[in-house]
């Protein structure tokens, strides 16, 4: 299969996480650094990716990664085509690898890919030809890397260094894509403590592997906790008899302010949206003073500024 | 070929600039070596101003062909551009190419009154229409000579020949 770096060492995809070095992951954060101070501007705008085609293809419905998606691109002045591809050419029969290649007889330069199958971004990318860049934007159940970037961005913005934290996962860790990304960003970048917190039937077996700790009880799961990064509980988790109801769950795993003060006092809270309120976390918490969710999204444009730039010029 | 002192570059660039340079003006250094040139003309000249730095990174020409700078530094512009009295500060003037990423970088901030160049060193090879207002030094140097300015560990800066790529 072929990876995501290429022979000379550089980015030529984004897929997933896993694998990629400490040195690698700084380079993106730094990177994006330098978009934020661009996005503050009078002018949001640089001329870096002027003429390119940037296909956002987004076989699941999406609203925050397709927008924020956009919008780096055009500030990075692509010309972006959105393709919500569950409503076209899909139902007509056709397979994703036809779409891929009718749009790249389009002249596309990157794909941005967000697809239920896990793999679709990989597939997608041992399929097109050398020049062309593919971005996962979430497949499956397995990665969704930039998500996990914006997270580790927004906890260097406010928690600097990585060497020293208590990190701690909440929710449905099972299903979540998300999870699984943020735990290979968080160990490469030298967290020395990741936990995990949830129900049984929602850890996978094994997490453990992954160099996490898990934790069934919020109680000592979130004891000195410096970064709480919750997950959206999706509601069909309900019908499948994972989870008795959504008010058993948020009275044992809803981030309350009650719980949220039994980690550190100067905690934050991140969540990638969209939010469940009463659910996996109370409004008291989500426009609290600890929460930095609204951050993250602003982050969010600049982290994905800088993958399409890093890529582009691979 | 035999640099003249860094030191005595400096004060000859500094000297013609305080002749003629309006007490509203900022300086704006281009990341590395000009904003290193800039702090140091700031200081010299005992400006109040505030000071900028540019990393035109996202404003090059050749992306396409070795793709973005591995180190991209933050842009800080702590001033309105609208208006201002800018004085561009670059370590070396070649092409001319940086400079003009410079100004259309600065141009995405607002819309400045002037925009004046200062350079430590002119070595010719432009392949731009554009030209300092304060020069150091004129050099004459081969295509396959490089050189730039290099800070050392007690903030001192040296101009350095080598032979280019």
């Amino acid at each position: 299969m072929q990876g995501q770096i290429n022979k000379n060492g550089e980015l030529q995809h984004l897929l997933t996480i896993e694998g990629l070095s400490a040195a690698m992951l700084h380079h993106i954060l730094d990177t994006a650094e330098s978009f934020v101070s661009v996005t503050e501007r009078e002018v949001k705008k640089v001329p870096l990716l002027r003429g390119k085609a940037i296909f956002n293809l987004f076989f699941e419905p999406s609203t925050r990664t397709r927008t924020t998606f956009e919008i780096a691109a055009k500030r990075l002045s692509a010309d972006v085509i959105n393709l919500n591809i569950s409503a076209s050419s899909q139902s007509k029969g056709e397979t994703l690898l036809d779409t891929v290649n009718n749009l790249s007889a389009m002249h596309a330069d990157m794909f941005i890919v967000r697809h239920a199958q896990s793999g679709a971004a990989h597939l997608i990318a041992n399929h097109v030809a050398p020049e062309i860049h593919v971005i996962n934007a979430g497949d499956g159940r397995h990665a969704h890397p930039t998500q996990a970037l914006l997270d580790m961005y927004t906890i260097r913005h406010f928690k600097r260094d990585f060497h020293e934290l208590r990190v701690a996962i909440i929710g449905d860790i099972m299903h979540s894509r998300v999870a699984r990304s943020q735990i290979h960003a968080l160990t490469t970048l030298g967290v020395p403590e990741v936990r995990v917190i949830a129900p049984k039937t929602l850890l996978p077996k094994g997490v453990e592997h992954l160099g996490v700790h898990s934790y069934h009880d919020m109680s000592k799961g979130l004891k000195d906790v410096d970064v709480l990064l919750m997950l959206r509980l999706q509601n069909e988790r309900m019908q499948g008899a994972l989870l008795p109801s959504a008010q058993e769950y948020f009275k044992y795993y809803g981030l309350t302010p009650e719980k949220l003060a039994l980690a550190k006092p100067d905690a934050i809270v991140m969540h990638p949206g969209p939010m469940n309120r009463g659910i996996e976390i109370d409004s008291a918490v989500a426009d609290g003073p600890q929460s930095v969710i609204l951050p993250q999204v602003t982050f969010g444009i600049a982290v994905r500024m800088a993958v399409m730039s890093i890529l582009a010029g691979s | 070929m035999e640099l003249p002192q860094t030191r005595d570059v400096l004060e000859k660039l500094a000297k013609d600039i305080r002749i003629d340079l309006s007490a509203d003006a900022v300086l704006v250094g281009i990341h590395t070596g000009g904003a290193w040139l800039a702090e140091e003309l700031h200081r010299m000249l005992g400006l109040s101003t505030p000071l900028g730095m540019l990393d035109i990174s996202f404003y090059r020409d050749d992306f396409e062909r070795i793709g973005l700078h591995p180190e991209v530094k933050p842009s800080d512009i702590p001033f309105d551009v609208d208006g201002a009295d800018i004085l561009l500060v670059d370590d070396v003037l070649y092409t001319g190419r940086t400079v003009r990423a410079a100004i259309n970088e600065i141009f995405d901030y607002g819309r400045p009154a002037r925009i004046r160049l200062a350079v430590l060193v002119d070595r010719g090879g432009r392949e731009l229409p554009i030209e300092a207002r304060f020069t150091g030094i004129r050099l004459d140097l081969d295509e396959n000579r490089m050189i730039d300015l290099l800070r050392t560990d007690a903030g001192g800066l040296e101009l350095r020949l080598r032979p280019g790529n």
